[in-house]
């Protein structure tokens, strides 16, 4: 394999984004960011992916106008996946690792606030005998969260607990769209919101975009002092039927870790939509107290759909690339109820 | 560790129909799937990985249908991606499957792509009004119909050329077993005389719409070497530029052309149109069929029509163009990529079946989607690309 | 078991019902304003210098937003379009009619309307065209604005004159 590093990240979030749903008005300045940080140009980008869904923006084809941001003329070598861009990432590095590109940019993008995000979201569910019910992706991980507080797993006050750490957490944050100090008694204290989840237990509707720059070898040396190297890259699925799977549980959270190799990790980034998913997160990965979880803040602070996985790699990389750590774990997830899974662990070598 | 050999070693897809009421969309992926298992002689156990394409989500109303497809798919505790280029999805997606024997990563690969176009309504999922844009009312021919005209005024092409392309699909068409439309009759002359739909384009020159799917088994060197007839993958291109810009080429997109050039550096051609035996490309009008021929470079710009018109494309010809009759014969959109892909493979595999080329060693499989602005190509050789 | 039971399910209908909210840009709200003025306000790109109509939020080419405003007569010509013959749902002029790419004297890149008020065996590349506006007091924000566009009688265009936008 190819040592292949995460070299640059630019994001940005925000609760409702005031314009088209193409998002060029934003991808235009985070590509300008990102070729400033690498001083690169178009022409240094051997490969291009994204991710967005049609569903979000609400019509067919919407990444199509997106690719303006880039300007493609000539053209570019490029991609798209119908997924989070942690997945348009996974696309670009096995790119990468098949020697026939050296560099390559990735971007994800979503305007949430569209439209109504968890009914939405239900047409993910069987088409015959799931979304004809429309349960929407809060009730069902409230199911989720009623499950693990039954067998005993959690309770009310652990979930409250991830809440408020991640809170505090995305104070550092500028991209951060909640945070602050908050008491685990005040939250408790807050109405529920799909029984047993309170609202700040659920990530907020965020709009936004992000991009990484990845290079291999040299390029990724000749651009930073301290590449976040990728040692470990792999994702999985799960079954989507809920009544299939123990939905306290996310075995191919563990498949997709125990492969990447987490062992040594200092820093995780976790993509937990939902305050008890970051519990089941923290258990399949084997994360014991010495690994600081989410210091960004995690998607609780902020979760632009389809980018969210792919900002928690760039958090993750961002502290490694300062040094903050030494090996970092990032996870991206997708679907109902943590169905699909992604791990990324990055070092840093000087 | 360089770029690992990978080929196709298994071709799969459905009987594509109008609608395939007697499948729902699980059951349209694994008619495909199971076919391309079983041509490879593998079972889910020995999959790796599982890449799906299709074209939008709002064509079957299922928002990123591979996660309820997980299971049906055998992707459960397997690594599943999802890709999504416009039309030319189905080409995509045959090319990240192979990017990830090519990089190492996997050892064997099932890539499914499909559209059940039934379950929804495609021309409405096409036509949500956008703001901003004039509403001209001409759908999918309206839209690519001015651009045929540019080709003729361009070309100094004759009226009838794009009637010769539909009839030869048809008639190809009539030979495979899984074509939607088996119209063995057609000729030139039926075609001309079929309603002017979108002028200057006819009825009879407009592809239909269907149901179905189609899968392939890729897979490393070692895997490759147990069966008979892998079709190696000797070279893979994909290429975007914009759907509109200033003075963009709409006849011979830039994007095409370059994708072109990188595929035949790639794969060692020269002359496309001497080392190429047959080639199976994505011709949704019939007029697409001359004007791809130009942007492959198989012949210089403006004459492109003058093989068509010489019979050249015809099976048995210099170059044989769309054997299996092309998308002008079945055209389930999200597929209708890998089918192209899948054709070039059965093609030197030598499973060609009724529509065989004879002699077949070395094939493309082409498609493009959006507003002739997204392109993937592949070729296919029956034998190891010369390292 | 009655045949009724034994009958495959072959299909179910589900309804979906989704509302969006869907934003213009910057650059496009800009034109849009313009239209309800009566206005055709296009934008040059700051490096390639291309005429835009409608300006963009990103230049396909060079990725950045076009900026200076021009402001463009409501003439040009077709540079290419069809004949749309079919019959379809929803559809508001009686075929057959014309769909045609529209270039603005001074623009730089075509856009889709249109072309009546002659038959549509007249219409030919490089014919003359302006804009038939609605009424005044109907105008809003809108591309619509334009009911369509129809021949001014002058002679066509060279084919060389407009080649390079085919």
């Amino acid at each position: 394999m190819r040592d292949v590093a995460v070299v640059g990240f630019a994001q940005r979030q925000m609760r409702e984004f005031d314009g088209s749903p193409t998002m060029v008005e934003l991808l235009v300045p985070i590509i300008g960011e990102l070729y400033d940080k690498t001083g690169w140009t178009k022409a240094d980008i051997g490969f291009w992916c994204s991710g967005s869904s049609d569903y979000l923006a609400g019509r067919s084809f919407s990444f199509v106008s997106a690719v303006d941001a880039i300007g493609t003329l000539p053209p570019v070598n490029e991609s798209h996946v119908e997924m989070d861009a942690a997945w348009a990432l996974y696309e670009a590095w096995v790119k990468i690792q098949t020697g026939e590109v050296d560099t390559a940019l990735v971007y994800g993008f979503g305007k949430s606030s569209a439209g109504l995000l968890r009914r939405i979201l239900a047409l993910q569910l069987d088409p015959y005998v799931l979304t004809p019910l429309w349960p929407d992706t809060v009730s069902i991980a409230a199911m989720q969260a009623r499950l693990g507080l039954e067998k005993g797993l959690w309770d009310e006050k652990a979930l409250a607990e991830v809440v408020v750490r991640n809170r505090a957490a995305g104070r550092d944050n500028p991209h951060a769209i909640v945070s602050g100090d908050v008491s685990v008694a005040d939250l408790l204290a807050e109405p529920l919101f799909a029984d047993p989840l309170h609202k700040h237990d659920c990530a907020p509707v965020t709009d936004g975009a992000a991009a990484i720059v990845l290079a291999a070898d040299d390029r990724a040396r000749a651009v930073v002092d301290r590449p976040a190297w990728i040692t470990g890259f792999q994702h999985r699925t799960d079954a989507q039927a809920l009544g299939v799977r123990d939905l306290t549980r996310s075995p191919a959270t563990a498949a997709a870790g125990a492969a990447a190799g987490t062992r040594g990790v200092d820093c995780a980034e976790l993509h937990a939509p939902f305050s008890h998913q970051e519990l089941i997160l923290g258990r399949e990965l084997g994360l014991d107290e010495s690994v600081t979880v989410n210091p960004s803040g995690g998607a609780l602070c902020g979760n632009p759909m389809f980018s969210a996985g792919l900002i928690r790699i760039g958090e993750a990389a961002t502290r490694v690339m300062a040094g903050a750590s030494d090996k970092a774990l990032a996870h991206a997830t997708s679907g109902p109820a943590l169905q699909q899974n992604l791990v990324c662990v990055m070092e840093g070598r000087n | 560790m360089g770029k690992q050999l990978a080929a196709v070693i298994g071709v799969g897809q459905t009987h594509h129909r109008a609608k395939r009421e007697d499948v729902s969309i699980a059951g349209l992926c694994r008619e495909a799937v199971d076919r391309a298992l079983a041509d490879a002689g593998v079972g889910f156990d020995d999959i790796d990985a599982v890449v799906v394409g299709k074209a939008p989500d709002l064509f079957e109303g299922v928002m990123m249908p591979e996660l309820f497809l997980a299971e049906a798919l055998g992707a459960v505790g397997k690594p599943l991606l999802r890709v999504h280029t416009a039309g030319s999805v189905g080409g995509s997606t045959a090319i990240v499957a192979s990017s990830l024997v090519q990089a190492g990563v996997h050892k064997r690969v099932l890539t499914v792509s499909f559209e059940k176009q039934s379950e929804s309504n495609a021309m409405w999922a096409l036509s949500v009004p956008v703001p901003f844009v004039m509403p001209v009312h001409a759908g999918a021919g309206g839209y690519f119909a001015p651009h045929v005209r540019s080709y003729i005024r361009r070309s100094g092409a004759p009226e009838h050329v794009g009637a010769i392309v539909a009839a030869k699909d048809r008639r190809n068409g009539a030979k495979n077993p899984y074509a939607h439309l088996h119209q063995p009759d057609t000729t030139m002359e039926s075609v001309m005389a079929s309603q002017m739909l979108w002028d200057p384009i006819r009825y009879d020159e407009t592809c239909p719409s269907s149901d179905g799917a189609c899968a392939l088994v890729i897979t490393d060197e070692d895997t490759a070497a147990s069966v008979d007839n892998p079709a190696w993958i000797h070279a893979t291109a994909m290429r975007t530029e914009p759907t509109t810009a200033a003075e963009r080429d709409q006849v011979n997109p830039h994007a095409g052309r370059e994708a072109a050039a990188h595929l035949w550096k790639q794969a060692g051609i020269t002359s496309p149109i001497d080392e190429i035996d047959c080639a199976e490309i994505y011709v949704p009008f019939s007029w697409f069929e001359p004007m791809w021929i130009e942007n492959l470079g198989f012949s210089a710009e403006g004459e492109g029509w003058k093989l068509t018109e010489a019979g050249e494309t015809e099976i048995g010809g210099r170059l044989p163009i769309n054997m299996s009759g092309g998308v002008l014969s079945s055209n389930p959109i999200g597929a209708s990529g890998m089918l192209r892909f899948g054709e070039a493979a059965l093609q030197v595999m030598g499973e060609a079946g009724e529509h065989q080329v004879d002699g077949a060693r070395r094939a493309l499989g082409h498609a493009y989607g959006g507003g002739s602005q997204f392109f993937a190509m592949w070729v296919v050789g029956a034998d190891k690309p010369a390292s | 078991m009655t045949t009724t039971e034994r009958a495959p399910v072959t299909g179910i209908v589900s309804p979906v019902r989704l509302d969006y909210t869907y934003a213009a840009s910057a650059e496009e709200s800009r034109f849009l304003r313009g239209l309800a003025e009566g206005k055709i306000r296009g934008q040059r790109c700051p490096k390639c210098e291309k005429v835009y109509v409608p300006p963009r939020g990103a230049c396909p080419v060079d990725g950045v937003p076009t900026r200076d405003e021009v402001e463009l007569p409501d003439r040009g010509i077709v540079t290419t379009f069809c004949i749309v013959n079919v019959p379809f749902l929803g559809q508001r002029i009686a075929p057959p009619y014309v769909s045609a790419y529209v270039l603005l004297d001074g623009a730089d890149i075509p856009f889709l309307h249109l072309v009546l008020g002659c038959e549509a065996s007249e219409v030919r590349m490089g014919m003359r065209v302006e804009a038939a506006w609605k009424p005044r007091e109907d105008w809003t924000t809108s591309m619509e604005n334009i009911d369509h566009f129809r021949p001014t009688g002058e002679p066509d265009a060279a084919y060389e004159s407009y080649a390079a936008h085919l």
